[in-house]
């Protein structure tokens, strides 16, 4: 759990950060949503102490992150940047391992980790070790970067637009990478973007930012349905919302009874690609199949537009 | 041009210098018609081979010490505490540099006497401005986001110096050495004028005898030792570079 607790943050007469104050919970993706120069990124250093607030206190599992010196906080804390930043004179096996050599971990462990996040992120340990960071393609490159910000096991992993110099391929999947891994080890995330797509799609609460405030700290689906400003309310986008909110649910939630013609829909899928695959191939209904590829029912356009509706 | 013709250009100099400075007898006929009277043909006060080496050493010295330095300050004054010190080094090193390695010599004699010590201190002041300029370009142009990566994953100050900053400003670095030393074993030669056994004097002996023929070998050997020298330092570089996937400049 991470504690945020009146942090301000002033450059001599500018406030960059003021007075933000709000609770992490464990194993959740925290996504803090702003425009360039609202003081997210500042936000977010001050969690691994890269900035020094000007008051507040930050708890990690309700221990002040000052109680230990800002290079040890920041072993175990996880963070990764835009742009990667790998090093470019150390093999991809050699970023990865940089954090576990501080630790001093012995090299069977560190061996065997580097090995393990490597194939976790389908790169050959044999073939892409040895490499170094230029080698490498982009997408290839950010997820070296996320697997060297893994490599101690943090339980939070701090990330700054991570997917920033991804194209929007590589960002989708990249972004569920993330989310599969986020799962597996149940790390804390909090992530830093100027994307509201990615904002909702990749978190389970969303902290918007808007010059130092915490405009509005709430669930996404909270967020769509009652922004607490005519800022939040821009930055998600009037144009956009009900095609967020139905991106937030799964097909499986929206399933009628009934059978429909025509090649099944997975229930995991979003609502969203639901509706997009009904309104482009022009049927009013599709089947949906679950995981066992068993028919669970169908979806419909009209079942989905009402879902598309703001919240009462 | 074919690939293999630069390097097969340095290796017949490679394989001349060797040959002259263990065999100068067989450049005899050679050299022949720049003397006068039956003067000598090849410098004989001394063995051109020893000379060579001791040049050598003189250089490597003062570059050596010149480096230790030049990176020491320049490490110094790219450290926060060290900034406010970055204007005076500057100019302590440019004043290293402006003053001419002649005026060093004549200052240094009556302090250190005569002998090596004299043009050691002339090619380690002169060798300082190259060192430390190219040593600050390297450690305050590292890719931001680089150094930003390195203090996120809990290195130290020192541990990011080490094993971060240093490492990519080498190949900058390397190349403010490699000027330090082109420009040191040619000055390394006016050192003789002051009893420093270099090169400079199988020139200095041809100069007083008006023998053409000291004065062409001891100059080619200097040049033939700078192009070598330069040559094999710049490759180290662009092998550095290249490590990094950065293009030497």
């Amino acid at each position: 759990m991470i504690e945020i607790e009146g942090i301000t943050k002033r450059y001599d007469a500018t406030t960059v950060v003021d007075d933000v104050s709000m609770v992490i919970e464990p194993r959740t993706v925290c996504v803090i949503v702003g425009t360039s120069g609202s003081g997210k990124t500042t936000l977010l250093r001050m969690i691994n102490r890269l900035v020094e607030p000007t008051a507040g206190i930050i708890k990690l599992d309700g221990a002040d992150n000052r109680s230990v010196p800002g290079y040890e906080l920041r072993r175990s804390i996880g963070y990764a940047i835009q742009g990667h930043g790998l090093f470019p004179h150390r093999t991809v096996a050699q970023n990865i391992a940089t954090v576990p050599v501080l630790l001093g971990w012995d090299k069977d462990r560190i061996k065997a980790r580097v090995d393990e996040l490597m194939t976790l992120y389908q790169l050959d340990p044999q073939a892409y070790g040895p490499r170094y960071p230029h080698e490498l393609s982009g997408g290839q490159q950010q997820r070296v970067g996320v697997a060297r910000a893994l490599a101690a096991e943090p339980n939070v992993l701090l990330m700054d637009e991570p997917f920033g110099a991804l194209d929007p391929i590589i960002r989708t999947k990249a972004q569920e990478d993330l989310l599969a891994i986020q799962k597996r080890f149940g790390t804390t995330i909090i992530l830093v973007t100027h994307d509201m797509e990615e904002a909702v799609h990749m978190g389970d609460k969303i902290a918007v930012m808007d010059a130092g405030k915490l405009v509005q700290y709430a669930k996404p689906a909270e967020i769509l349905a009652n922004p607490a400003s005519s800022f939040v309310e821009t930055l998600v986008g009037a144009s956009e919302r009900p095609f967020r909110l139905l991106s937030l649910g799964r097909v499986r939630d929206a399933v009628e009874i009934g059978s429909a013609e025509g090649e099944a829909i997975p229930g995991d899928a979003s609502q969203r690609d639901a509706l997009a695959e009904l309104l482009w191939s022009g049927r009013p209904a599709l089947p949906v199949k679950g995981t066992d590829g068993k028919p669970l029912g169908r979806i419909t356009v009209d079942g989905l537009v009402k879902r598309a509706a703001r919240p009462a | 041009m074919k690939a293999w013709l630069p390097a097969l250009l340095r290796l017949a100099l490679v394989v001349l210098l060797v040959a002259f400075l263990t065999n100068p007898g067989w450049f005899e006929p050679l050299l022949k018609p720049l003397t006068e009277n039956n003067a000598p043909v090849i410098y004989n006060q001394g063995s051109l081979l020893t000379l060579t080496l001791l040049h050598l050493r003189t250089v490597l010295l003062a570059t050596l010490a010149a480096t230790i330095v030049a990176v020491a300050l320049a490490i110094l004054v790219t450290r926060p505490a060290g900034a406010e010190f970055l204007p005076l080094s500057r100019s302590l090193v440019n004043i290293g540099q402006t003053f001419p390695p002649v005026a060093v010599l004549a200052l240094a004699v009556p302090a250190v006497g005569f002998g090596e010590w004299p043009t050691l201190i002339a090619l380690f002041l002169y060798g300082l401005l190259p060192i430390f300029e190219n040593a600050l370009t390297g450690l305050t142009t590292l890719p931001a986001n680089v150094v930003e990566a390195a203090r996120g994953a809990g290195m130290t100050g020192w541990q990011r110096l080490i094993k971060v900053e240093l490492p990519l400003s080498a190949p900058i670095i390397l190349g403010g050495i490699r000027l330090s030393v082109v420009i040191g074993l040619a000055t390394a030669t006016i050192g003789s004028t002051v009893a420093a056994k270099t090169l400079g004097e199988v020139i200095i002996a041809g100069l007083l005898s008006n023998n053409l023929a000291f004065i062409l070998q001891g100059g080619l050997i200097v040049a033939a030792l700078a192009v070598l020298i330069y040559d094999g330092l710049s490759a180290v570089e662009r092998y550095a570079a290249r490590r990094m996937g950065r293009e030497a400049e």
